[in-house]
């Protein structure tokens, strides 16, 4: 996926809710390339414009399955603070 | 991955971005061209939409950077280019400290190869030299290099030590070899077993001496240095097993040192052993340089009190002959004095050296203090780029690493130019240096001279940024906008960095002026010294041996060496010829020993005193020039005829008889049961060890006479004789030729060697104090002139920031005479407290250069005074110019300039 697309597949994804700004997703892109947990090359765009292509690594995959059970563990905590604050 | 790597895949990365970037913003515009929107507009609000891009880039691009590095690069190219905009100020600074670094690295080789390398020996801080002193009266203390040890001695040492672990005793000497080319004579170290042991550095063809080539009545062997095997046997392994005529006898070549293996501190081409006779050995005979190499763990101090053991035990073990006191030498209070090795080799040398690096040293502060004064000036230019700077919130942090930072990329470079610097200097110092420095072969730029380089570089670098830095950093905004333009005169605060270093300028000048005044009043005075012979540039000197083994009848030796002095007497040009065991400065000495004198009573076995012997042919006192004072000369008559003649130094007869008059036709001899000498004549003194030492007293016997220590007729001529040739044609290479003829028309087998000019001996025996006064001199210059550019540009800059208060001054009357004292006095002040302290520095650093005078107190008062008024003379010169313009000023320009 490239780019644009993602910002806009995000932003669809979410209904709105969450909008990356340009200025945050792309130094957030390159940090990943460096930390290689993405692979980027050359690819044309859906609209055939010449663009970089953005793919996962397996790294990237683990990495995510990490972050995402971290998150949802958090998650999880703050639901239950705020489960027990509420009675 | 690895950060290098990332460093430079990254162009690749970039790329990619803004390609991603590009494509982004056209999709977007695409999609709002889509929804109706006017293209031109639809492109800029997608622009809008996004945002800064250049911002974008910058921050997505930090991740593959360093930040460190990435910023270092950053003032790197800043400095470069602000460099390139003032390429005066970057080239006088590069210059300054390229020269300034590689002069000083230059020495820094020198005193690191020389003074604190180890020997190129293994474990070499366990190697001594024997050393014994004399402290008796009547002992040969008077000879200032301590008393070489006897072939007995090395034989008790040897044997009852308990603190070395190998001893050996050497001996310099002069071989001919025949045989191979032209007879040629060599040097030659004679060895006793024992000194390779110490040396411990293997051949690196063949062997070393085994015991049994120690053996007098075994095999005759040698062996080669590196260098002779080379130059005579192109390196030839099978010379090993091959014999070669070492003074006309055979001796088979057993080894090859390697290159660099020097005998202590003498090169030599061959090596043979001693070969010690133990059966005829005496107590006496002084003449071996003891070495040794320590047990594990021994020090210094407990081989000392060893030997001192040893003393008593080598007057027990042997005698002088049947009848001698074997305990004679407890007059001579013999004491032993072992040195390391290291410090044999390094002798006196080390304090020339650390003079010549502390002078140099001198120079570069005073060279860094004027290029601190151009930063200063500099940063000062920069001041309204730093208060805005400062202003619009750069840290006092940053401005500092900036301005330090360019001083410090200066240091680099500098160092770097140095270098090359270093590099050329080196090969001069080491042409221009005193011909006796030690290790001079093992004189390089080595690993320890580049981190020198580096270590002054950085500092030179830093300590020039410091001043502008810390002056800069600690004001505050508000006086750095107000310090430029508004007010009329400068703050007095900026004034005194300046005049702090115009002082400490002066005062180091001062010291480097008045030690190089002091060296040469020195080497005037040593100039003055009557040498003891005339004319030496027209005296051509050259050593003939004639080995015993050659021509073994002494007699015919001395037909032999009266036959070629008459043969070159006879060459066009040459007024007198001569020849003597040894000349004035040599560096050689025919030995000495007591001499009885005629009208002195020896009661209770008081001993004469030790005079040195020199051997001389008649006409010899002629040729090199020495007055004969009273009496005659030997003639060749009393020579052959073993007249029981001699000649005695001046001061010999002045100490003996008290008067020259009074000595001739008086008596000598050498042992109290032994025939009196007559004294025929008397000849100036000698100043045999060089310019700078007391003329010894010398007892001149003639070239051949019987010698007193064997009882059987043998006669004693020094069959090592220099032959001495006036002449104008001294120093030709024609001379030469036809030395070389004649010399070979009476013998084809006989050598030339040692040949040049009395001039050359003469000058050698200078050449320590000529090195020394030609780099404190050319020290001195130059710190007086950067001294005075110091003084001028600091009276000339405050000129020109004073205008305004001039222009003033001068529109309220002031007159022109006073204005110009007023600078001229500013700069007395700054000059005259630079004396004051220079003098009191000098005065205590002198006393350090004292051992390097000859004549003259390291408190000359001419010296003291006359550096000081050529000083302040030139400090008023070089301040009366910017005054003059001071003066000149015209008071309504000055005013509405600005």
């Amino acid at each position: 996926m490239h780019g644009y697309a993602l910002a806009k597949h995000i932003k669809q994804v979410s209904d709105n809710l969450l909008e990356v700004e340009e200025g945050s997703l792309y130094p957030a892109l390159q940090r990943l390339l460096r930390e290689g947990l993405l692979e980027s090359e050359a690819g044309v765009s859906a609209k055939g414009r010449p663009t970089r292509v953005y793919r996962v690594t397996a790294a990237g995959l683990r990495r995510l399955e990490q972050e995402v059970s971290s998150f949802e563990k958090m998650f999880a905590g703050i639901t239950r603070v705020l489960a027990v604050s509420q009675i | 991955m690895p950060k290098f790597a990332q460093f430079f895949a990254r162009r690749r990365r970039y790329n990619d971005l803004s390609v991603s970037i590009q494509e982004h913003i056209a999709e977007r515009a695409d999609e709002l061209v889509a929804e109706g929107m006017p293209r031109p507009k639809a492109e800029q609000a997608a622009r809008r939409e996004f945002g800064n891009v250049a911002l974008v880039e910058q921050r997505s691009r930090e991740a593959w950077q360093w930040p460190a590095v990435e910023s270092i690069l950053h003032d790197l190219k800043l400095v470069f280019r602000r460099l390139r905009k003032s390429p005066g100020f970057a080239v006088t600074v590069l210059l300054t400290l390229g020269l300034g670094i590689g002069a000083n690295t230059a020495v820094f080789s020198v005193v690191n190869s020389v003074l604190l390398k180890p020997l190129p020996y293994p474990d070499s801080d366990r190697l001594v030299a024997v050393w014994l002193n004399t402290s008796g009266a009547v002992g040969p203390g008077s000879f200032s290099n301590g008393l070489p040890l006897s072939s007995s001695m090395y034989f008790t040492f040897s044997d009852h030590n308990r603190t070395f672990q190998s001893i050996g005793v050497w001996t310099e000497r002069n071989a001919n070899i025949t045989g191979i080319a032209q007879p040629e004579e060599v040097h030659t170290a004679a060895i006793s077993g024992g000194v390779l042991e110490s040396l411990a550095v293997p051949a690196v063809a063949g062997r070393w001496f085994s015991q049994a080539d120690q053996d007098p009545h075994g095999a005759k062997t040698v062996m080669l240095s590196y260098g002779y095997w080379q130059r005579r046997f192109g390196g030839d392994r099978s010379v090993i097993g091959r014999t070669i005529q070492v003074d006309a006898e055979s001796r088979v070549i057993v080894g090859v040192m390697p290159r660099g293996f020097q005998m202590v501190d003498q090169s030599f081409d061959i090596l043979v052993p001693l070969a010690f006779d133990r059966e005829h050995q005496i107590l006496a005979g002084f003449y071996l340089n003891g070495i040794a190499r320590l047990r594990p763990g021994v020090s210094i101090a407990q081989a000392d009190a060893d030997v001192a053991r040893l003393i008593p035990v080598w007057m027990d073990s042997w005698s002088n002959g049947p009848g001698s006191n074997p305990h004679y030498y407890d007059i001579w209070r013999i004491a032993p004095a072992l040195r390391s090795l290291k410090q044999q080799v390094i002798g006196s040398i080390g304090q020339v050296l650390w003079v010549v690096m502390a002078t140099l040293a001198l120079v570069m502060l005073i060279a860094c203090t004027n290029v601190a004064n151009l930063f200063l000036v500099r940063a000062e230019a920069r001041q309204q780029e730093l208060s805005i700077r400062a202003a619009l919130g750069a840290g006092r942090a940053r401005i500092a690493r900036e301005l330090l930072f360019e001083s410090f990329v200066l240091g680099l470079l500098g160092g770097i130019l140095a270098l090359g610097v270093a590099y050329e200097g080196l090969g001069l110092l080491v042409a221009i240096g005193p011909a006796d420095l030690p290790r001079l072969s093992e004189i390089s730029l080595d690993a320890r001279s580049l981190l020198f380089t580096l270590l002054v570089s950085v500092f030179c670098g830093l300590f020039l940024g410091a001043i502008p830095t810390m002056k800069y950093v600690g004001t505050r905004v508000r006086t750095l906008f107000s310090g430029t333009t508004r007010t009329t005169s400068t703050s007095r605060e900026r004034q005194r960095t300046r005049s702090v270093l115009v002082v400490a300028q002066v005062a180091m000048a001062l010291v480097l002026l008045i030690s190089a005044l002091l060296m040469i009043r020195t080497f005037a005075a040593l100039r003055n010294v009557e040498p003891g012979f005339t004319d030496p540039a027209h005296v051509e000197t050259v050593r003939i041996a004639i080995p015993e083994a050659l021509v073994p009848d002494p007699t015919a030796v001395a037909h032999i060496q009266n036959n070629i002095a008459d043969k070159l007497a006879a060459i066009p040009g040459v007024s007198a010829v001569g020849f003597a065991a040894d000349v004035p400065m040599d560096g050689i000495d025919s030995g000495w020993d007591g001499v009885f004198v005629e009208g002195k009573s020896y009661e209770g076995g008081e001993e004469p005193p030790m005079r040195l012997y020199n051997f001389v042919a008649p006409g010899y006192f002629h040729a090199i020039g020495t007055h004969l004072v009273a009496g005659r000369d030997f003639t060749w008559s009393d020579l052959y005829n073993l007249q029981q003649k001699v000649m005695v130094s001046e001061n010999f007869a002045r100490e003996s008889w008290g008067s020259v008059a009074a000595a001739v036709g008086k008596h000598v001899r050498e042992f109290s049961n032994r025939p009196w000498w007559e004294v025929i004549g008397v000849v100036q003194d000698v100043r045999q060890h060089g310019v700078d030492e007391k003329a010894p007293v010398i007892i001149y016997w003639p070239a051949m006479r019987i010698d007193p220590y064997v009882h059987t007729l043998k006669i004693d001529g020094p069959n090592f004789s220099t032959f001495v040739i006036r002449t104008d044609r001294a120093g030709t290479a024609g001379l030469v030729n036809e030395l070389q003829r004649v010399v070979w028309s009476v013998n084809p087998s006989l050598p030339l060697a040692s040949v040049g000019t009395m001039q050359e001996i003469y000058s050698k025996s200078l050449a320590r104090t000529s090195f020394t006064l030609a780099m404190l001199a050319i020290a001195g210059s130059m710190a007086l002139t950067l001294g005075l550019l110091g003084i001028y540009g600091v009276i000339s800059y405050t000129v020109s920031q004073r205008t305004r208060e001039i222009g003033i001054r001068l529109a309220l009357g002031a007159q022109k005479g006073e204005l110009k004292w007023m600078f001229v006095r500013s700069a007395l002040v700054l000059t005259a407290t630079g004396v004051v302290v220079g003098v009191c520095a000098a005065a205590m650093l002198m006393q350090l250069m004292k051992s390097l005078l000859f004549g003259i107190s390291p408190l000359d008062p001419v010296t003291y005074a006359v550096v000081p008024l050529v000083l302040v003379a030139s400090a008023i010169l070089a301040s009366y110019l910017p005054a003059r313009r001071a003066a000149s000023i015209d008071p309504v320009g000055a005013l509405r300039a600005e």
